[in-house]
């Protein structure tokens, strides 16, 4: 049985069709990538995944470890096992990184009916994890993602995912804002989760994360469609001639244009 | 409003007016025996400006946003001695571990069989204000009713007319309490509307230090209750007072309370307001900055949820140079709750290089909360900075669906968010008794809150 199986997803914003029909089977063990030129539909799919509830769904089925995804609320989705690593990570004055993440561990651990972790074991457990990315001990205590670097906060959440050791984690454009040195890091990481039981899906626009976190599979995503998919070549191949052969390609095949 | 209930109201407001003034003989000729002239005088004067003004209405602009028809037609009553004295089980219910002393006040009455005395060091005082009145009117006489400002506030005028009992505390010249003075006050409810008045007289010597609570709490269910309450808070020289203000009364009740600051030369004051519970609530906050260089923090958060009404009215008076205040009021309103922060600051014409500040922050949680903020800066010295700001905002959904995506359910990433907006309050605080408790009830009255929001969004 596949982890991940997206069947004719349609979603809609505001009454506008942003996912046309996505077909796509991921498999634990496996790394995806989905890339596409802006507004395809790529931050759409990778949110709908988690359960944002702005996002419409209008026809289709997501079955994730065989259950209905698109039953569950954000928060069943994540004890389930989905993770999503933010394109743009949300400021949260107030609340300290170590607290929030310790009341993540616990939510989910008590979804799975384990034992709740008190800050004595959980601590220990956090610092090892920051040691891997690179990551400074005083992110304990500041606010979540506040006044973070735009690098901090994609290790941040890459962190999160190290910490919640999700089934399922899609990763967001999160090769963004990244200098070469925070991308290797935040690679590094990711690379680290790589493992027989999880299956990893990288969203993004450009190829050059994709050197660093080596895909299974590459799908071109155009206009809420995945017009293509081939090995980690078509994400070379897309660096070189851009995404506008692919687009004009889909545009002139279709019928109704 | 028809004709008839007009006329009905009104006669219902004569005759709440004809209850105090038959209250008001009544004490006069019980305590005439006992109690000093110039108590007498203070506690006349009190009820002869009350007999002027009435209560004030929404015409009132310092009133405009609170409209206390619901207390002026409440046939209110003293509550006379003899009543039934709540149980040690009841009081401990409120009790805050770590406090220094505890002492319970029942309807405005000192009780001294449910307080502890507690270990204080020398020459410190805490007791009934009625027996040192009695005891040693000498020490009472120079502070009580010098620094209210009767002509300007119904309230104020009226609980130094019915001036009996409350807290007295003094802390002489350099003495430092490490742990809090918890000052305990039930309203307990009766078979008719009463009203109580406490009377607070806090002195502290210059070089002092101490942490003063003021915890209002309801008692058993019956009828409405008025707690009007003032405070007079002495704060001597170079003294580093925190005075909190704990609002948790029923949904029955209403309480107007003063806190009234005069502040000595680089004096340390704080003051941090917390309402959770009643129906109508006024917060009267006036620090006066009256020595050079002295430093006042007016902190505070109000909770409201279903229909309660709470009022935050701080008037921050800068009268000598070189002086410092900070407001800063976070609101956290749901349901049909309405909330009012008018902050005022006053800098008189000799308080050059004034530095004031004031904040206030709010989340609405439902279509129907409403919030009035008002700043009201009058300026008579021209060598000050003045800021202000306030902002109405809700729970951000983006914040909400981050911590939901991380596995945490709705109404706990709610309660987080909540709890994260009022620990911006809870932060000012020193740490410490006072502070734990305050975090418990806040606490304890969010986690109400978050779970009333998901179920009215589940239901619209």
């Amino acid at each position: 049985m596949s982890l991940l199986e997206i069947k004719n997803l349609h979603a809609t914003v505001d009454g506008h069709e942003i996912l046309k029909g996505v077909n796509l089977t991921l498999n634990a063990g496996e790394v995806h990538s989905i890339m596409g030129p802006n507004g395809s539909g790529k931050s759409t799919l990778a949110q709908v995944l988690a359960r944002r509830e702005t996002y419409e769904i209008t026809g289709g089925e997501v079955l994730f470890d065989g259950k209905d995804l698109l039953a569950m609320k954000p928060e069943e989705a994540a004890c389930e096992g989905v993770f999503l690593a933010f394109q743009y990570p949300v400021e949260i004055p107030g609340i300290s990184n170590a607290y929030f993440l310790r009341s993540a561990v616990n939510a989910i651990r008590k979804y799975r009916g384990e034992e709740e972790m008190d800050a004595m074991d959980f601590l220990p457990k956090l610092r090892e994890k920051m040691k891997l990315l690179d990551m400074d001990e005083k992110f304990l205590n500041r606010s979540v993602n506040e006044a973070f670097s735009g690098g901090e906060k994609k290790r941040n959440e890459i962190l999160q995912m190290a910490v919640l050791e999700p089934k399922l984690a899609i990763l967001d454009e999160t090769d963004s804002g990244l200098d070469i040195d925070a991308l290797k890091i935040v690679a590094q990481g990711v690379n680290a989760m790589r493992s027989p039981e999880r299956a990893i899906l990288v969203v993004t626009h450009y190829q050059r994360l994709l050197n660093h976190i080596i895909p299974d599979r590459v799908h071109v995503l155009v206009d809420g469609r995945i017009v293509r998919s081939g090995g980690p070549e078509l994400a070379l191949q897309l660096e070189d001639q851009g995404y506008a052969t692919i687009e004009s390609g889909v545009r002139g095949a279709s019928p109704a244009a | 409003m028809t004709q008839g209930t007009r006329e009905t109201n009104l006669a219902t407001a004569t005759q709440a007016l004809q209850n105090y003034a038959e209250s008001f003989s009544g004490l006069e000729k019980s305590a005439a025996s006992r109690e000093p002239a110039w108590l007498r005088k203070l506690r006349q004067d009190g009820f002869a400006r009350f007999g002027e003004t009435g209560f004030p209405t929404v015409r009132d602009e310092d009133w405009r946003f609170t409209n206390l028809s619901a207390v002026a037609q409440t046939p209110f009553r003293l509550v006379h001695n003899g009543h039934h004295l709540p149980s040690r089980t009841d009081v401990a219910a409120h009790r805050i571990p770590g406090a220094a002393c505890e002492l319970v006040f029942v309807d405005g009455r000192f009780a001294a069989e449910l307080s502890s005395a507690g270990k204080l060091p020398n020459g410190v005082k805490v007791g009934s204000l009625a027996n040192e009145i009695a005891a040693n009117p000498r020490a009472v006489e120079p502070h009580l009713g010098r620094y209210l400002n009767i002509q300007r506030d119904a309230f104020a005028a009226l609980n130094t007319a019915f001036v009996e009992d409350g807290a007295y505390v003094h802390i002489p010249k350099g003495v430092i309490l490490e742990s809090p003075i918890h000052l305990l006050f039930i309203s307990v409810a009766h078979d008719a509307p009463t009203v109580n008045y406490p009377r607070n007289l806090i002195v502290a010597g210059e070089n002092s230090q101490a942490t003063i609570i003021e915890n209002y709490v309801s008692l058993g269910q019956g009828e409405k209750v008025l707690c009007n309450t003032v405070t007079e808070l002495v704060a001597g020289d170079r003294s580093v007072i925190s005075h909190y203000m704990i609002e948790r009364e029923n949904d029955q009740s209403f309480n107007v309370s003063t806190l009234r600051i005069q502040q000595g030369r680089t004096a340390d004051v704080a003051s941090h307001s917390v309402l959770a519970g009643g129906a109508i609530v006024r917060n009267n906050v006036h620090p006066v900055l009256a020595g050079e260089g002295g430093e006042c923090l007016i902190n505070g958060l109000f909770i409201g949820r279903d229909r309660q009404h709470l009022d935050n009215y701080m008037l921050v008076e800068h009268a000598s140079p070189h002086c410092g205040s900070r407001q800063f009021y976070n609101g956290i309103l749901d349901g049909h709750a309405r909330g009012v922060f008018h902050g005022r600051i006053i800098v008189h014409k000799d308080a050059q290089k004034t530095d004031a500040k004031q904040t206030n922050r709010n989340l609405l949680l439902s279509d129907t909360a409403q919030i009035d903020t008002k700043p009201q800066l009058e300026i008579y010295a021209d060598d000050v900075k003045c800021t202000h700001g306030a902002t109405i905002g809700q729970i951000e959904e983006n914040a909400l669906f981050y911590l939901r995506s991380r596995g945490i359910d709705e109404t706990s990433a709610r309660r987080l968010l909540l709890f994260a907006f009022a620990s911006e309050c809870l932060d000012r605080m020193k740490e410490g008794p006072a502070r734990s408790y305050v975090e418990n009830v806040i606490q304890e009255n969010l986690a109400h809150i978050a779970d009333a929001s998901r179920r009215q969004e589940q239901g619209s």
